[in-house]
């Protein structure tokens, strides 16, 4: 599981294998749409009855990489529940239920780091989390947001995928105003580098593959050799 | 016609009985029988010999005695909605020419929104339509008046359906019909099989009637100048020969086993055409557009031959075909027969067929097809499986659409049919529960479940679910299509390729499609834009088509042929040469025993085994033998696998294959690793999504390139984590382990042939070297895909003149 180092406006930053962000400088971890109780939402709904542990399966990998960053602060951006009826549901099932479950992993998250969740538009406003809940943070004259605006920033929303050894895989976007992090959530589809608009957002840079390794691959159109 | 005609006509009313006479027809004896049957029937006969007309001659004689009532009488399912389309023209004559009140109409997916809803309030008196139509419509609210007044269904192409999840939807949806109108008669209209009471017991007992089967085909390898080479599966070479075949026929159909096989052969055989004779393409992959063109020139008698694959392979109206050529070895000897029987399309005339083998193992082939087909020894069919458990989930959720479920009444409607006639209630209470909770054991939907318990009666929690149910409705899960376009916005559609074929292409690759070469030019809107390009050689020509593994039977008789220097009296002087000299140099694979070789060429380690357990068993046992050749140190390389033979490279000799091929060991390994290979994931998702946990990619989803739904290898390796016991997890390790894999074969295989004869062979032998050349070889990713994009990652750093630094100096500008 090798991660990635790369400097992104200055700041050193390094990017999991899982998705999850590190800022050593700011003592932080970052991660976006978590999109816990998706599956939940999707049954609620009346849809498919997907298999009701990728809540536990998210939360699990986060608190790894926690573990492994030693950050005292974690930084969610945006999208972190399905739904703000997630937010809900989530805390009130299983009250008191034992380790593992969903609620359980999710007050350890929140004990072992500084929590700051930013809104998102699947949850605008999320109810009764611990830690700090917000639109928006700025840190060393970079914007933590859901949705990228005016750069340097760094934002989720887009779980951007890229195509390489014809596996699509989600990937980290790196331009010279924006970073992009991939969707950290177990049930995420995702959008192509080179969609709209994402490939106005991150015309040239790199972007970081995820998976059992984390690798750099450039964003500049691919050169195709003329005969 | 023998003793059926003695049948007395006299049971036709007098009005039909007139008609035929003015047709100058007489109806033939199992076409009496089958108006006389008043139980459920299923009918084996000839293609020619009226099956159609018998099954419906039944309904004709009602309406002739004007007592046909208001309502829908007879339900027509066939299994291509092409031909729904030339039953409601072939019936419309007999109907206007004896001036019947009976009011045809057809329902696919095709049919307008308008028709299908007023069909839904005021049915027709025939509706000819498909499986998934029919599953369809009793998914309504309304399907019990829809079908209160239905007396007859009638399934043709049964054979067709039998033995596949879209069979065992149509017999789910048959029980439902028989609940919906009690007394309903089913009858089934087949094309030879070998075992008729197999079929019978398919569609939960019927009386069997057997027509005449007509003259013996004259079927025969067409001759050809040269000999065919080692290996490939085109048929290029014989180009030529089958011009001048089609020069000597009225009207020819040319089949070939893949679409890429026949989009390769239609350039070969125009590349020769030079009397310029209008020749078309039909398969699979070309725009419907294209294909309905193709088909209307044909009944149109505009055309002299047809280059097709499977896509035209049922009943259709031949018309005029009188020569039918098989390219390449036919898989299985029953196809042949069955495709055989679309040429010269009258009853009493024997169809004339031509067979040109691809490579020299096919010469092997067709001689054995030929004499299994002289001896009458149809493929035999393996022992009848229980239906599909996700194809069950999927119908009951199918049901609950159209309103409250009663358990006990639905396991004992499930239980008439043939394919769920064995099924234990605590498997039907898994389906249920599946459908109604998600079924997962450590976690419960308690309040968001998709079907209720109210009233002792099962319904869903939100019926506008309903919607999205009626959707997913279908069996065929058809791998990603995306549509082939020429030139930006609009252009006219080709055809479809598959995703992951599309996904390898680069700007500027040119492929062949639709007849043509055309170059991509890019993927906008999830449509491949490309721009013709004739004068270019397509770089790239295949893309992924039906893999179709010779039965089990051929198989057996082709290891005969070998295996028996008698019997070489039948093939051509080149392939006596070739065996003869397998027999000196290395031994041949006989009856009974294992044949395998070990030789050395250009510094690597050969194995080749001679299994001819078919190309899918063949390909299964590659990877389980590979593994095991990883963990005993033989560093495989990679392999190729044939529906003969399998031939594995590496750096180190075999020296002992017994270890290898130990059926304990390999059973092992298909528990432990095959549970992560991509053959797995490709059956679950296929398995998920029948079952209704994935749902199809809707058209309006894909446009905006952001996909919904997510991959479903996450919800399988989830699923393997939290609930290994999952019952779409035992569904699909039920179904990779007998289908894809194949594995059954391979432990017959085993059992078999239990002797293993190890050849250290002196250098390449003759019946290995065409394996050398075949395509389709599959490299051993020891130590896995990562290492192979690290490789790539770094390639295209380098390309692009970047060093990780340089990267970094960028982005961080």
């Amino acid at each position: 599981m090798s991660s990635c180092a790369f400097r992104y406006c200055g700041e050193d930053f390094i990017a999991y294998p899982s998705g999850a962000l590190h800022w050593p400088a700011q003592d932080a971890l970052l991660a976006a749409d978590l999109h816990l109780g998706k599956s939940e939402r999707m049954a609620r709904r009346g849809g498919p009855l997907l298999p009701p542990f990728e809540t536990e399966a998210t939360l699990a990998r986060l608190l790894a990489d926690l573990a492994k960053s030693g950050a005292r602060r974690l930084f969610l951006l945006g999208d972190s529940f399905d739904d703000d009826l997630a937010s809900v549901t989530l805390r009130e099932q299983e009250r008191g239920a034992g380790k593992g479950t969903a609620q359980h992993l999710l007050g350890r998250l929140c004990s072992e780091a500084e929590a700051f969740w930013i809104t998102g538009n699947h949850d605008p406003a999320p109810v009764g989390l611990s830690g700090q809940v917000s639109g928006e943070v700025a840190l060393s004259g970079l914007a933590l947001r859901h949705i990228a605006g005016e750069g340097p920033d760094i934002s989720g929303h887009y779980h951007p995928k890229f195509r390489v050894f014809g596996q699509r895989r989600a990937a980290f976007l790196i331009g010279a105003q924006h970073l992009i992090l991939p969707a950290y959530g177990t049930y995420t589809g995702g959008l192509d580098h080179d969609q709209p608009p994402l490939n106005t957002l991150v015309p040239s840079g790199v972007a970081i593959v995820t998976g059992q390794a984390a690798r750099m691959i450039p964003l500049a159109a691919r050169p195709r050799r003329r005969r | 016609m023998p003793e059926f005609d003695d049948f007395p006509v006299s049971e036709l009313p007098a009005q039909l009985a007139g008609w035929f006479a003015a047709q100058g027809w007489v109806p033939h004896g199992h076409q009496l029988q089958m108006l006389a049957a008043r139980e459920n029937a299923l009918l084996i006969a000839p293609t020619g010999g009226g099956k159609t007309l018998a099954g419906f001659l039944p309904t004709l004689a009602r309406a002739c005695t004007g007592a046909m009532g208001q309502g829908l009488h007879t339900l027509y399912v066939s299994p291509l909605k092409a031909l729904t389309h030339d039953i409601a023209r072939n019936l419309a004559r007999p109907v206007a020419d004896l001036g019947l009140n009976l009011r045809i109409e057809d329902r696919t997916g095709d049919t307008a929104a308008s028709l299908r809803a007023r069909q839904r309030i005021d049915p027709p008196h025939i509706l000819l339509t498909t499986p998934e139509s029919l599953a369809l419509m009793l998914s309504y609210p309304e399907a019990p008046q829809i079908f209160a007044a239905l007396r007859r269904v009638v399934v043709d192409e049964i054979h067709a359906l039998a033995d596949s999840k879209r069979g065992d939807q149509l017999m789910l949806g048959i029980a439902r019909l028989h609940s919906l109108a009690p007394g309903v008669q089913v009858v089934g209209l087949s094309a030879t099989v070998e075992n008729p009471q197999r079929l019978a017991s398919f569609m939960g007992g019927a009386e069997i009637v057997l027509a005449d089967p007509g003259p013996a085909p004259d079927i025969a390898m067409l001759p050809t100048r040269q000999p065919p080479p080692w290996s490939g599966a085109g048929g290029a070479y014989a180009a030529r020969d089958v011009m001048a075949a089609i020069e000597g026929a009225r009207l020819a159909l040319v089949f070939i086993n893949t679409r890429a096989q026949a989009e390769l052969f239609f350039q070969a055989l125009w590349a020769v055409n030079e009397r310029n004779l209008p020749i078309g393409l039909h398969h699979g992959s070309l725009s419907r557009e294209a294909r309905r063109k193709v088909e209307a020139a044909m009944a149109q008698g505009q055309l002299r031959a047809v280059v097709a694959t499977g896509s035209l392979d049922l009943g259709l109206d031949w018309g005029d075909v009188d020569l039918v050529l098989q390219i390449g070895a036919p898989k299985n000897i029953k196809r042949l027969v069955q495709r055989i029987g679309r040429a010269n399309h009258r009853y009493d005339t024997p169809s004339r067929a031509r067979i040109v083998p691809a490579n020299r193992f096919e010469v092997l082939e067709c001689v054995a097809a030929l004499q299994a087909v002289a001896a009458g020894e149809l493929d035999g069919t393996v022992d009848m499986e229980g239906g599909a458990l996700d194809v069950l989930c999927q119908h009951i959720l199918c049901l609950a659409c159209a309103g409250p479920l009663d358990a006990d009444a639905l396991f004992a409607e499930i239980t008439r049919t043939g394919p769920y006639a064995a099924l234990p209630r605590a498997e039907f209470e898994a389906c249920l529960d599946f459908v109604a909770t998600g079924g997962y054991a450590l976690r419960a939907y308690d309040r968001w479940q998709r079907l209720v318990l109210r009233d002792g009666r099962w319904q869903l929690r939100d019926p506008r679910a309903a919607r999205d149910i009626r959707m997913n409705i279908g069996t065929i899960v058809a791998p990603e299509l995306l549509g082939v376009r020429r030139g930006p916005r609009g252009g006219a559609p080709l055809g479809d390729i598959e995703e992951s074929f599309a996904a390898s292409l680069r700007p500027g690759d040119t492929f062949l499609i639709g007849g043509q070469t055309v170059r991509y030019d890019r993927l906008r809107d999830m449509i491949v834009e490309v721009t013709p390009q004739p004068a270019r050689d397509p770089k790239i020509a295949v893309f992924n088509g039906l893999k179709m593994a010779t039965s089990t039977e051929l198989s057996a008789r082709v290891l005969a042929l070998i295996g028996d220097r008698a019997a070489w009296a039948a093939l051509p002087d080149q392939c006596r040469d070739w065996l003869e000299l397998q027999g000196r140099i290395s031994h041949l694979p006989q009856m009974g025993t294992m044949t395998c070789e070990s030789f050395e060429r250009a510094g690597r380690s050969y194995f080749a085994l001679y299994s001819f357990a078919g190309r899918n068993a063949n390909q299964t046992l590659g990877l389980l033998v590979t593994h095991r050749m990883e963990a005993l140190g033989l560093a495989p390389l990679g392999f190729v696998a044939t529906d003969y033979a399998l031939l594995v490279w590496g750096l180190e000799p075999v020296n002992d294959p017994g270890p290898l091929l130990d059926a304990q060991g390999l059973r092992a390994g298909l528990q432990d690793w095959l549970a992560e290979n991509a053959v797995m994931k490709r059956s679950f998702r296929a398995v998920a999504t029948v079952a209704g946990l994935i749902q199809r990619n809707l058209p309006g989803q894909r446009k905006s390139g952001k996909q919904a739904t997510f991959s479903s290898d996450i919800l399988y390796d989830t699923l393997r984590k939290y609930d290994p016991d999952h019952l779409l997890l035992r569904i699909t390790r039920n179904e990779a382990q007998r289908g894809l894999a194949d594995f059954g074969r391979i432990e017959e295989m085993l059992r078999a042939r239990g002797k293993i004869v190890h050849v250290m062979a002196p250098h390449v032998t003759p019946l290995a070297a065409p394996l050398l050349l075949e395509a389709g070889r599959i490299p051993i990713r020891a130590s896995g895909t990562e290492r192979l994009l690290e490789q790539e990652a770094a390639r295209m750093m380098a390309e692009a003149g970047l060093t990780l630094e340089a990267a970094e100096a960028k982005s961080g500008a």
